[in-house]
């Protein structure tokens, strides 16, 4: 179980996946990448990602739940893909700004 | 969260593209991500537990700003043109501080005694030492309340305020109005913002994160600016008003046959007013070009609103003057930030209405060194200029709350007077403001540079601003001057010109 607060960071066991949470509950959410509950970064990852849960993380997107209660930034990219509750997450669409700076 | 976060990614994401620099002599983000961890341990080894920076805008900042993060110093950008002795109090503020100085400026700083005095050219050495061990890597903290920018602002009266920007509103802007990798690997903006101004660093920021190669214009001339655009084909560039108004004219001086500036998609401002002839005569010499007027604070960790391309071309193209008037709005909000106008009591007035504005959202800071946050219960930031939302949630800005005239209990926008000043061709430059009125509590004074031959009299722009406004508003004086007073990132001076008339008002009480 992870304590989803704004600014945490997670690191899945079995791929080279590892997120930032932009926005979450604060409250403990089953976390997984690639089928296994995510931990804090530092570890290396053993093993494999599960088959059915290996569509892989994109580094910069942004990966949110079904009513974007949770969202999360991707820092470093794998083969695993992201659930919350064996539900997968999706890339959050984004309508870019026009660069002001 | 880290600036380090943003230039991580970059590096990993597209190590091999060019960072800062020109297209064959610039550095990739995987070696500003090396010199960053360089520049780190250089700091931990040290004493200083600030970074300062007393220079014009060159790659060292980009490398200085995320080595400062890494080693967990603020980074304090200062400005270069304050006389020495300004210049010491501030480093005494943030002592004991490292400073990287412009080159041959060393003797100016010596006296203030700082803890580590580098020439930029040597700091660049330093940091690039080949031999250089590499330290541990990906070894900064992530706590998003880590003070990663001080900014001091010079307010009206006292010392200056050091403006906190912490990790999590820098990252947060940056989350919240970039997309990563969002620049195709032929983009390169060019910036000539300094590095003591909020909208430079930002600039670094999101350029670093969209994957936008930067190129630094350290002294702006219209004519190196824009040979640099078609030198080093930028597609996307920031400039403040008095910049576009000089590019404008470099531009028409070339002719309609001349190159034009084939490269360039994209053209930000702000800063400042931005007189409405300008951005018509800019929107018409540059029709491929996407304008965007940004409006941000400081304290706000910069852009909270904005007016894009889109916008541009609907408002210049209609013939409805409250779309047409959006042409001088800052557009809408940011998704991520709220605005809100209020008037002197804090409590929200109806659209259209003017008042204060105060903006929420994670990028806002609201805070000063020594002061504490001046952030409301719940969050807001009342940012002391004044505003109002159109109907359709366009964000008009007027300027300092102060610097609305109040007459007979009316409160009257300086920018819809001089909008109009400036309609006339005779007409240069034009600021209005309040002075103290007897009768009226303020009366309303423009002040007009208008040195040609079309040279218009007072009486003919009094007519001409009461033919297009409310009587009330109609400038009870009108007086000629030379020049206004502006400062270097060309904000009008409104004090300053208050002062130098104030014989034409009635004396205070």
């Amino acid at each position: 179980m992870a304590a989803l607060t704004p600014g945490s960071r997670w690191a899945s066991r079995v791929c080279t996946t590892e997120v930032i949470v932009v926005k979450g509950p604060g409250t403990d959410v089953d976390l997984t990448c690639g089928g296994a509950a995510m931990v804090a970064p530092g570890g290396a990852p053993t093993g494999a990602p599960d088959p059915a849960a290996a569509d892989g993380t994109q580094l910069g997107k942004r990966y949110v739940d079904a009513d974007e209660t949770v969202e999360m930034l991707c820092t470093k990219p794998g083969d695993g893909s992201l659930a919350i509750g064996g539900s997968a997450l999706d890339i959050k669409a984004t309508k870019p700004l026009p660069a002001s700076d | 969260m880290n600036l380090m976060m943003l230039l991580d990614m970059a590096a990993s994401g597209f190590g091999d593209r060019t960072a800062v620099g020109t297209r064959d002599g610039g550095i990739t983000y995987r070696r500003l991500f090396e010199l960053a961890n360089a520049t780190a341990r250089l700091l931990r080894d040290g004493d200083a537990d600030h970074l300062a920076m007393v220079d014009t805008s060159s790659h060292a900042l980009p490398v200085a700003l995320f080595g400062a993060a890494w080693a967990d110093r603020p980074f304090v950008p200062l400005n270069f043109r304050l006389p020495d002795d300004e210049l010491g109090a501030l480093l005494g503020r943030i002592a004991p501080a490292a400073v990287v100085v412009e080159p041959g400026s060393e003797d100016r700083l010596a006296p203030a005694g700082p803890a580590d005095l580098f020439d930029r050219h040597v700091f660049l050495d330093r940091v690039a030492d080949p031999s250089g061990r590499h330290g541990p890597a990906s070894d900064w903290g992530y706590d998003g309340d880590a003070v990663a920018v001080l900014l001091f602002t010079s307010g009206t009266t006292g010392a200056p305020k050091a403006a906190v920007l912490r990790h999590r509103h820098l990252t947060s802007y940056i989350l919240g109005s970039v997309e990563f990798m969002g620049a195709g690997e032929d983009e390169a903006a060019l910036i000539c913002v300094p590095p003591y101004h909020v909208a430079g660093l930002a600039a670094v920021l999101s350029n670093v994160y969209a994957g936008r190669r930067i190129v630094f214009m350290d002294a702006f001339d219209p004519a190196a600016w824009v040979a640099t655009v078609r030198a080093e084909s930028i597609t996307s560039a920031m400039v403040v008003p008095t910049m576009l108004a000089r590019i404008v004219d470099h531009l028409d001086d070339e002719g309609p046959d001349g190159p034009g500036l084939p490269s360039l998609r994209a053209l930000s401002y702000g800063g400042g007013r931005m007189p409405q002839p300008v951005i018509e005569r800019a929107l018409h010499l540059l029709p491929e070009v996407g304008f965007v007027n940004a409006y941000g604070l400081t304290e706000t960790s910069s852009t909270v609103a904005l007016l894009g391309p889109e916008d541009h071309r609907e408002a210049v193209a209609s013939d409805d003057p409250e779309i047409r008037a959006r042409l001088g709005s800052a557009g809408r909000p940011l998704p991520t930030v709220e605005v809100s106008i209020r008037d002197d009591r804090g409590e929200e007035v109806p659209v259209d209405t003017l008042g204060d504005i105060w903006v929420r959202g994670e990028q806002v800071s609201g805070e000063y060194r020594d002061q504490g946050s001046r952030l409301t219960a719940d969050g807001w930031f009342p940012t002391n200029d004044g505003g109002r939302l159109d109907a359709d949630g366009f964000l008009h800005v007027v300027g300092r709350i102060d610097d609305v005239i109040v007459k007979g209990g009316q409160n009257i926008s300086p920018g819809d007077i001089e909008a109009v000043l400036h309609r006339h061709p005779g007409v240069v430059d034009a600021a209005a403001i309040g002075l103290p009125d007897v009768e009226w509590g303020e009366r309303i004074v423009a002040a007009v540079v208008a040195p040609g031959p079309e040279a218009p009299t007072g009486e003919q722009l009094r007519d001409l601003v009461r033919s297009r406004l409310r009587s009330n508003r109609t400038p009870d004086h009108v007086e000629f001057v030379d020049e206004l007073p502006y400062n270097e990132t060309g904000k009008l001076l409104r004090r300053v010109l208050r002062r130098r008339l104030g014989h034409l008002g009635d004396p205070g009480p």
